[in-house]
């Protein structure tokens, strides 16, 4: 069981965990840093996992209901790994009004997953955005770390493929 | 940091300038980096460099030129001794092979559109209607100076306001400068900005703080990032001139994390301004100390909201809570708390810089000086725009905006987000500013701009909305929690063809509830696009539910709609979802 | 405000009915010494205040938005309605949303007769709900030894959450997610019976004003809710500062 009194422990000795202390530590260890640590985790592993959450708790002192409450409530945050590869549709009003949604779809049916879900090998996340910054070019979305505008539901399952299969 | 010493550095930085004669400008903002902006400042490096021109063209990369949908942009600037003004060419969809013909196009100095056409560049002219009719302040230098330099910033006049106001200046003064410009918050609700300041500044000697807003949810709109992105310290410079006039000693900006360069630029920025002396302790060699940290968003509307912003600060959930008391009283840790937008805090170093009356000279009586929108939809140019308050809607659209594409008919053009509403083609002439805009039931917002034409249903355009605000209500009261997703299933059945004229009327019924009865203005504004729809459209709503289907062909055809519920993060009713859809 | 200034004492009407105040008092507070009743489901004393529920929403002359009672505090000339056919309207709307929310059926639930959601709507005369019910399935928590929190019964107002931080001082509650996804969670939203903060005192169960939070092996007659300690316990910490 997890103790909250004396200096936390490291979960493990991967080094990420020293760079998650360190924001901790660059906010004076006070409880307002939970989001700020939360980013540095998500950044650091890709996601929040239980481990995580406690540790967080226990290097702010924050009680674990709130790290808990906190995490849930930002759509930023992901308590599951992201599959290797992540497509982000945009789904802002620009995006919306000029064919999102058939992006979207065009998507589901080829991978049988939803926005937030990613197939069960792992490869593909499929996620959604509100405005890409990127409205002139709609509709918009983000293959990995490309940006592709205008682009039409059957270049996005091409790049899709692309990206899963180089 | 004196005066003098801000003079020499722009003397200095404008002499190294000048030395290049042409200036070649790559613009790297959101929407021409999608198409490749980066590639081509690389492609057009390596040309210089190969040409053996490094010390004739400067290549800089620079933030948003406005006109998006044409980019990725490039402008060439050739300095003629002899011409008062020097000569700007613009390229639209700029790909890294033009390089060679472009950096070639200096060497022949007058060669005409066509000439440049005819070697397969697309030359975009500059005195068309939709750089003409717009003023810039905000945007002055956005597209012009490289962000990551503040040399480049202080080249362009900046921090002389600041310098100016802490060692010339009294706070009062400030105040007044600022109260008689008539500027009003860009973040949505207008209110007077320098009223908000005397109210922080009223409240004694204690810790305050300076919070700019640039959470921008407005789910159709980048202007806020923009600035950012292009401008940086001309925020910073706003926040400080903010807290010397409110008496704060600490600021933060509190940005979205989905605009990693936003937060890049301004992280890059204030370390340059620190080492400048420009931000940190004893600025300026005065008394006055002002340091600025960054706070990341995390996904969430309701924080955009300012008690909500500041729960997240503090590390909490993003709940609002009632006001009074209002921030500028007890905000931040309890401490007065000045809040205001990332635009509002941009205008405010031109306004110490040119003085109140010439702010006040733009625009309308009640909305002074300008307002910056990002411009989307079905128009033909797409793009952010500065305008200046008062021109009509039909400006922005037609001659700004170049009208509607594909010989489509206009139909509505939606304003303020969520928060906002539709206006059809009858108050085209209507006036833009924030009293002109409540009239007619929309909202200025924050400047989101999203024109649609007969191809949008009306309905499905509120659904898409009140979606928003229900996957976006914090869940904290009942009305907002439970009444937006009761508005959202209304409208959904009706989208469904499913409804009938009671549910319309339920419909009516429920907007008033949520919108009179919700803590917060996520949920007191909610209901408004679905009012000024049913106001303006009503037609559409009736055919939907006495079976005449949707007018637009959107609805009912099953692709929209059941892509939309796909979207739809809840699910259908009695659905067990997962807590845990991000970015 | 400086702390050494008097308190000073204002006057109002609530409903026409003259009433004096402190002007550190909120209207909800002053009507109820004035023996004047505003709807209220998330505030009790004792607590801090969340606004949440909006049922004690009342009119001010002169402002154009509705007030949470709770929250808003009185000032001098202020002339409060409390009582009008918009507002009891808007308040069965709330309720009604509330019903319609989650699964509210009181014949089978464990509160029934007890509960403040349900004397709420009789007092306000809900009798009818015009929306469609969500009737979402959700989970009951039994791991607890002595306790039982079912979400079906939950309205989020948070009492459990306040009372269990600021009276008990554990902090096991809080609350998940966002919008109509939001719910009760104990620490890391693990089963309550394994929950590292939780004291077992009860309080929570007590303070709960539906079905959602219950004491196990009781039958309906003795449900009743045990709140006396409450008013006990903030007045012996205030006498303690
Ligand atoms: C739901 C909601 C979302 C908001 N989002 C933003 C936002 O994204 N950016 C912003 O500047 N203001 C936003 N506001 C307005 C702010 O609460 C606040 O009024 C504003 O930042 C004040 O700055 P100003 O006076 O300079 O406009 C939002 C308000 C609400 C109710
Ligand atoms: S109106 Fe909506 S967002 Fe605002 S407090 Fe209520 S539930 Fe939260
Ligand atoms: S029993 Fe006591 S400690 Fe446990 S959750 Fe309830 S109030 Fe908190
Ligand atoms: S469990 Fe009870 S006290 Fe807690 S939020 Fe739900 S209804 Fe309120
Ligand atoms: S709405 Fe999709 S990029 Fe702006
Ligand atoms: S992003 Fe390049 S012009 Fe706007
Ligand atoms: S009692 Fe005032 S809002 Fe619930």
């Amino acid at each position: 069981m997890q103790t909250y009194v004396g200096a936390p422990q490291l979960p493990s000795d991967d080094k990420r965990w020293k760079i998650v202390e360190a924001t901790a530590r660059r906010h004076g260890r006070e409880p307002h840093a939970l989001i700020e640590t939360l980013h540095t985790v998500q950044e650091c592993f890709g996601y929040l996992d239980e481990n995580a959450l406690r540790f967080v708790a226990s290097v702010l002192r924050v009680p674990l209901s709130r790290v808990y409450g906190a995490a849930t409530f930002y759509h930023f945050f992901t308590l599951k790994p992201k599959g290797r590869h992540a497509c982000v549709v945009c789904t802002g009003t620009a995006c919306y009004i000029k064919g999102a949604p058939l992006l979207l779809k065009a998507i589901e049916q080829r991978y049988s997953i939803k926005p937030g879900e990613t197939t069960p090998d792992g490869e593909l996340s499929l996620l959604t955005a509100r405005c890409l910054g990127s409205c002139g070019l709609a509709p918009a979305a983000v293959m990995d770390s490309a940006v592709l505008g205008k682009i039409a539901p059957q270049d996005i399952l091409a790049r899709i493929e692309r990206g899963i299969h180089p | 940091m004196t005066i003098e010493e801000l003079r020499k550095i722009a003397e200095t930085e404008r002499a190294a300038q000048k030395k290049f004669q042409h200036h070649v400008c790559v613009c790297i903002a959101a929407g021409c980096l999608s198409g490749g902006a980066e590639h081509v400042r690389d492609a057009l490096n390596k040309e210089v460099a190969e040409s053996g021109m490094r010390n004739e063209v400067l290549v800089k990369g620079v933030g948003c030129m406005g006109l998006c949908s044409a980019g990725p942009l490039v402008t060439v600037e050739t300095a003629v001794e002899t011409a008062v003004n020097t000569d700007v060419q613009m390229f639209a969809s700029v790909t890294p092979e033009d390089a060679p013909e472009i950096i070639r196009s200096l060497d022949t100095g007058g060669a005409t559109g066509g000439d440049l056409a005819a070697a397969g560049l697309h030359p975009c002219p500059t005195n068309v209607p939709f750089f003409e009719r717009q003023k810039k302040i905000v945007l002055e230098n956005s597209g012009k100076i490289d962000p990551e330099r503040i040399e480049d910033y202080i080249a362009h006049d900046g921090y002389v306001a600041l310098v100016t106001a802490i060692t010339e200046m009294t706070p009062l003064e400030v105040i007044d400068r600022v109260k008689s410009s008539g500027l009003r918050g860009r973040g949505g609700a207008g209110y007077p900005t320098g009223l908000k300041w005397s109210t922080v500044a009223k409240t004694g000697e204690q810790q305050k703080y300076v919070i700019c807003n640039a959470d921008e949810g407005d789910p159709g709109a980048f202007m806020d990032r923009a600035v950012l992105e292009s401008d940086p310290h001309r925020v910073l410079e706003g926040m400080a001139i903010a807290a010397y006039a409110v008496g704060a000693q600490q600021g933060f900006i509190y940005v979205r994390a989905e605009y990693p360069l936003a937060v890049k630029h301004l992280k890059t920025a204030i370390k340059q301004a620190e080492r400048m002396g420009l931000l940190g302790n004893s600025i300026s060699g005065t008394r006055f100390s002002f340091h600025i940290d960054i706070r990341l968003g995390a996904g969430a509307f309701v924080c955009g909201e300012e008690t909500a912003l500041i729960a997240s600060i503090e590390g909490k959930r993003g709940t609002p809570r009632p006001r009074p008391p209002f921030p500028a009283e007890s905000g931040l840790w309890e401490c007065p708390t000045l809040i205001n937008n990332v635009e509002t805090f941009a205008n405010v170093a031109p306004i110490v810089r040119h003085g109140a009356e010439w702010f006040a000279r733009i625009g309308t009586e009640k909305s002074k000086g300008t307002k910056v929108f990002a411009l989307a939809g079905r128009v033909q140019n797409t793009g952010l725009i500065e305008v200046p308050m008062g021109i009509t809607l039909r400006e922005i659209i037609y001659d700004i905006g170049g009208g509607v594409p594909d010989g489509k008919q206009y139909k509505a053009v939606q304003t303020g987000g969520p928060s906002g509403g539709c206006i059809p083609a009858e108050h085209l002439d209507s006036p833009v500013d924030y009293e002109s805009l409540a009239r007619i039931g929309s909202i200025m917002g924050s400047g989101g701009m999203i024109v649609m034409d007969e191809t949008s249903c009306m309905v499905d355009v509120a659904k898409y909305f009140m979606e928003f605000c229900m996957s976006e209500s914090c869940g904290k009261c009942i009305p907002c929690r439970a009444g937006t997703q009761q508005l959202h299933g209304i409208l959904e059945k009706i989208t469904a063809g499913e409804a009938t004229p009671a549910d319309v009327a339920l419909l009516e019924e429920l907007c008033e509830l949520v919108r009179h009865t919700s803590l917060c203005g996520l949920g007191q504004s909610a209901p408004n696009p679905v009012v000024t729809t049913l106001k303006y459209f009503r037609e559409e709503y009736d055919a939907h539910v006495t079976g005449d289907g949707c007018p637009a062909g959107t609805c009912g055809c099953g692709a929209g709609t059941r892509a939309c519920r796909a979207e739809t993060r809840l699910g259908a009713p009695g659905s067990q979802t997962s807590g845990e859809v991000t970015l | 405000m400086s702390a050494h200034s008097p308190i000073r004492v204002k006057t109002l009407t609530i409903d026409g009915r003259e009433c004096g105040a402190r002007e550190d008092q909120t209207i909800l507070e002053v009507a109820r010494e004035n023996n004047i009743f505003i709807p209220t489901l998330c505030n009790l004393p004792g607590l801090s205040n969340a606004g949440a529920c909006r049922l004690c929403i009342v009119e001010v002359k002169g402002v154009n938005k509705l007030l949470p009672a709770c929250v808003t505090h009185v000032s001098e000339g202020m002339e409060v309605t409390v009582n009008s056919e918009r507002l009891a309207k808007f308040r069965r709307g709330i309720l009604e949303l509330v019903f319609a929310e989650r699964n509210h059926v009181c014949s089978v639930c464990v509160t029934n007769g007890h509960c403040d959601l349900q004397s709420m709507a009789l007092t306000l005369g809900m009798t009818h709900v015009h929306f469609p019910y969500r009737y979402p399935r959700l989970p009951v928590d039994a791991s607890h030894e002595r306790f039982v929190v079912d979400h079906n019964r939950c309205i989020l107002c948070s009492r459990c959450v306040r009372v269990c931080d600021e009276i008990e001082g554990a902090h096991t509650w809080d609350i998940m997610s966002r919008g109509v996804e939001c719910r009760v969670i104990t620490d890391l939203a693990q089963p309550w019976g394994q929950s590292e903060s939780c004291t077992g005192c009860g309080k929570c169960v007590q303070v709960c004003p539906t079905g959602a939070l219950s004491e196990k092996g009781k039958s309906v007659a003795e449900m009743s809710k045990r709140r006396q300690f409450l008013p006990y316990l903030t007045l012996m910490r205030e006498g303690r500062r």
